[in-house]
């Protein structure tokens, strides 16, 4: 293989990894702060990009991608609302069917309200012929603007987790639950919050990768399976592992193609997953506290 | 055995033949179709209660293993071993009924394996698989077990929709009837849809005929302790990991042997049986019936794949198992088909009554 | 001759030393209490014993044969049965069915028997039946056998939590604290019957913080602190010991 095709499967494997990771974060942070996995992570980004394509038909595109991310967020404060907030006690088996069944009516929903047709966002700069010659290697500048909105959100939720009053609320409720409550953290709405946060980057992820990969509404269990794939592999929790694990995912995953027939691309994510599971389950940066589940 | 043990069964028994005789009399047999059918699907959910509802471990794959009964034995039936037909050990084969000539729709001599080989082989094959997968996915818990179940069975599906000998995207057809006496065979024949039915549903009954005794069984109380307190369990000389194996492999087997059944009656088979979603439903109707409620279990198995399949549900056939999901975990996480607290109350009131006496806890 | 033999167990637990270089051995037939303050590691050494914990160093010998590093169902099949601190009763069975379970180590119907309900099993199930409600009956419970395990008080959890324990025919029985929660007419009926326990033959480690009961129970007595064995007994010795005086009531006392 030339030095330029592995540049550009490095290229292709940062990029998707760069959303897995994204993705990842999603779940870390509804699970950091509730102790859920929300199995409808995946459907968040689908319906930020179904929602951006739909008024970027009569908006410009900033404003439609904005306006995109607030609905979302808005949908995932509508999830928290509705189906989360009154449950009392409920066992690990009841979350995961919940967050199940939610993922499926989202999609179903987006099913009725658009179709089943793939459509994507137009290419934020140029045009899908435009391409950035790179050390051999071509890429597309929507790449710069997938790598560059994951590095944008990891910054900003950095600061936003260590220096703002909310953020520092939401990590002392995935700490102790009791110990916030007693503190006066209202500690029901940092879980809606959590979700919206998780569902506002998720369809920021949603709008930048839409040119590239094509929106569907079922495109959004697969990523999902990815995301937690990641969010395992880097440590269940730890968001900034996650970003190193989904580069890692990526750039394997993009590999394996010079190996594998491409119709078997996903199943070498899924087979990291269940490696990690069977071997360690709290991640390749996590330890075995990480690895015991937290308690909703 | 006192006969109130088996009494649901016996009432299932009679409700079946109620229902063939009703539908035959009004002229509307073509619901037997689909009734026998989800008959099938329900073979699924009974030995999915008995692992989600008794041993307390999820599965999100199951639908794996019936696409890996399934598609086993439509491959290994629809292949032609003309080659393999020579020589002295296709001359057994041949000799002892294990394969037969046969021909094609166009005419041309074909060698057949026999169904009951075929169904031999994909038991196997699923319980060799289940014993490979549930030793090291056993040992998780709650979300990474619900996890790798649903990697398992992605992956599952993923082979099968990829594979040419799978048949790819088009999935397997044209396979023949698997023939059990020489009057009849399960196929979609019109001929013998009455027949098939009953078949169907004695399976079904078959398989609750097991799962009941089992669970009144010695392994059953142990099941059910597992599922109350592992380390307590553990502590009392329960062997957890091997029982959680094996009731993962029979659930995996009923599953298989669905698959197989329903491959055969339909003719043939396709990759959205092995789908997620498909797992999904088998989940949502154990969970509609009453996580350990083998009897709701069948009757929600029977009732949704029914409405589904005779496509009452119209495009909405995934949304509504989705809402069935989320409005049962909500509102009735016991189960809609569990008896309420309200009705046990009235009837034990009636029963101390009954008995004259004015204490509540018996 | 020792039934149970410890030697240099050593567990410890990220920073904490919670077992520390102990040893003692049980005879067999005797009532062996063990005290200390709270953390002195007794939960732990129990964990250890029954294999819910393996030991880091140490050996643990019962009845001549190596136990430590094994898993607990494996122990408990040997003849060590426990009963826990915080009971732990399986919630959506009856109270004959938790018993029931007990019986389970002494019993052979598999799933193939299971499934197909032969008539090989039938008499095991009477006989399984018939060792829970003797055992009910033994700790006076009987009457409960019907009932829902998780609605029971509290005194009449732990009986039955007892009575599952004793159903496996134990050679050695942990007690974790078994008088926990229990008023002083319930800790002098729990004395009777660990007496009546040890009538039955079954050698008894007993974990207790009243002071009362392991002082009229016990044939001797092991004090751990902070995870040593620092005494070692017969109950009046181990009163007057001035180095346990010391560790339950400070130094002004001794």
């Amino acid at each position: 293989m030339s030095c330029a095709l592995v540049l550009q499967y490095l290229l292709s494997g940062i990029t998707s990894g760069g959303i897995y990771a994204i993705v990842a974060i999603g779940f870390n942070i509804i699970y950091n702060t509730t102790g859920i996995i929300n199995f409808a992570q995946g459907e968040f980004v689908m319906l930020g990009a179904m929602t951006a394509i739909s008024f970027s038909a009569w908006m410009p595109l900033p404003a439609a991608i904005a306006a995109a991310v607030i609905i979302t967020s808005l949908v995932g404060a509508l999830v928290d609302m509705v189906f989360i907030r009154w449950l009392k006690r409920p066992t690990v088996l009841h979350m995961i069917i919940i967050t199940i069944g939610i993922s499926i009516l989202l999609k179903e929903a987006a099913l009725h309200i658009w179709d089943e047709k793939v459509r994507s966002l137009p290419y934020f700069t140029g045009n899908e012929c435009s391409s950035i010659a790179f050390f051999g290697a071509h890429m597309s500048p929507q790449v710069l603007w997938v790598l560059g909105t994951c590095a944008l959100v990891v910054l900003l939720l950095t600061l936003f987790f260590k220096y703002t009053l909310l953020g520092r609320s939401m990590r002392a409720c995935s700490a102790n639950r009791t110990a916030s409550v007693l503190c006066g953290i209202n500690v029901k709405n940092m879980v809606t919050f959590s979700f919206m946060l998780s569902a506002g980057i998720g369809a920021l992820a949603g709008c930048v990768i839409s040119p590239l990969t094509q929106t569907q509404y079922e495109c959004g269990t697969p990523l999902a399976i990815k995301g937690f794939t990641v969010a395992i592999l880097g440590g269940l929790g730890n968001s900034a592992a996650a970003v190193t694990a989904g580069l890692l995912l990526g750039i394997i995953e993009a590999l394996s193609i010079s190996l594998l027939p491409v119709a078997f691309k996903d199943v070498v994510a899924i087979g990291i997953l269940l490696v990690i599971l069977f071997f360690k389950p709290s991640g390749l940066f996590g330890n075995k506290e990480a690895g015991r589940l937290k308690e909703f | 055995m006192s006969l109130k043990r088996y009494l649901p069964i016996i009432t299932l028994s009679v409700l079946v033949v109620a229902v063939q005789v009703a539908v035959s009399l009004t002229g509307q047999a073509f619901y037997l179709t689909q009734l026998t059918m989800a008959a099938y699907y329900t073979v699924v959910a009974v030995g999915l209660c008995m692992l989600m509802g008794y041993a307390g471990q999820i599965s999100l794959g199951h639908a794996g293993f019936f696409a890996i009964g399934g598609y086993t034995s439509a491959a290994l039936t629809t292949a032609d071993f003309s080659n393999a037909s020579h020589g002295w050990l296709g001359h057994a084969l041949i000799k002892t009924g294990c394969m037969a000539a046969a021909e094609d729709l166009y005419g041309a001599h074909l060698v057949r394996l026999n169904p009951w080989v075929a169904c031999l082989a994909a038991i196997t094959a699923t319980v060799i698989i289940a014993y490979c997968i549930g030793l090291p996915v056993l040992r998780l818990k709650g979300h990474y077990l619900a996890m790798a179940t649903l990697g398992f069975g992605s992956i599952i599906s993923k082979i099968v929709v990829g594979t040419k000998v799978f048949g790819g995207a088009d999935g397997i057809s044209g396979v023949p009837p698997f023939t059990i006496t020489a009057t009849f065979g399960v196929c979609g024949e019109m001929q013998y849809r009455i027949p098939n039915y009953y078949f169907a549903w004695a399976v079904v009954i078959c398989a609750a005929l097991l799962m009941h005794n089992l669970v009144n069984s010695r392994v059953g109380r142990a099941l059910r302790a597992i599922h109350g307190n592992e380390e307590a369990a553990r502590a009392m000389g329960i062997d957890t990991a091997r029982y959680k194996l094996n009731v993962f492999v029979l659930s995996a087997v009923f599953a298989a042997l669905s698959g197989i059944f329903l491959t055969h009656y339909n003719g043939g088979i396709g990759p959205s049986e092995a789908s997620i979603m498909k797992s999904v439903r088998y989940v949502a109707i154990v969970a509609v019936g009453g996580m350990a409620n083998l009897w709701g279990a069948i009757a929600a198995g029977a009732g949704l794949n029914f409405l589904s399949l005779r496509g009452y549900f119209g495009s909405y056939d995934e949304a509504v198992f989705g809402l069935i999901l989320t409005a049962t975990m909500l509102f009735a996480p016991q189960g809609l088909l569990v008896k309420p607290e309200w009705l046990a109350g009235i009837t034990a009131f009636f029963r101390s009554s009954a008995r004259g006496r004015g204490n509540g806890a018996s | 001759m020792a039934l149970l033999e410890i030697e240099g167990l050593n567990r410890a637990f990220g920073g904490l030393q919670a077992v520390s270089n102990v040893g003692f051995s049980v005879s067999a037939g005797m009532i062996k209490g063990i005290i200390g303050p709270n953390g002195a590691g007794k939960t732990t050494l129990f964990n250890l014993i029954s294999g819910l914990t393996a030991p880091q160093s140490g050996s643990i010998v019962f009845d001549n044969k190596p136990i430590h590093g094994l898993p607990p169902h494996e122990i408990a099949g040997r003849g060590i049965i426990r009963t826990f601190q915080n009971i732990k009763l399986f919630a959506k069975m009856t109270v004959l069915e938790n018993v029931m379970i007990g019986v389970h180590r002494n019993s052979q119907a598999g799933f193939f028997s299971g499934l197909f309900n032969t008539p090989r099993c039938w008499p095991e199930e009477i006989r399984i039946r018939r060792k829970a409600l003797d055992m009910l009956d033994f700790l006076s419970v009987a009457h409960l056998a019907g009932c829902d395990a998780s609605g029971l008080a509290f005194g009449q959890q732990r009986h039955v939590e007892l009575a599952r324990a004793l159903a496996a025919q134990p050679r050695l029985l942990l007690l974790d604290e078994p008088a926990a929660g229990l008023n002083m007419r319930e800790t002098e009926q729990l004395g009777i019957v660990i007496g009546k326990i040890r009538d039955l033959g079954i050698t008894v480690l007993l974990v207790e913080h009243d002071m009362s009961l392991v002082m009229n129970v016990s044939d001797e007595i092991n004090v751990l602190c902070f995870g040593r064995m620092i005494a070692e007994g017969k109950p009046r010795e181990i009163q007057k010991n001035p180095e346990v005086i010391k560790v339950y009531l400070g130094d002004d006392h001794a």
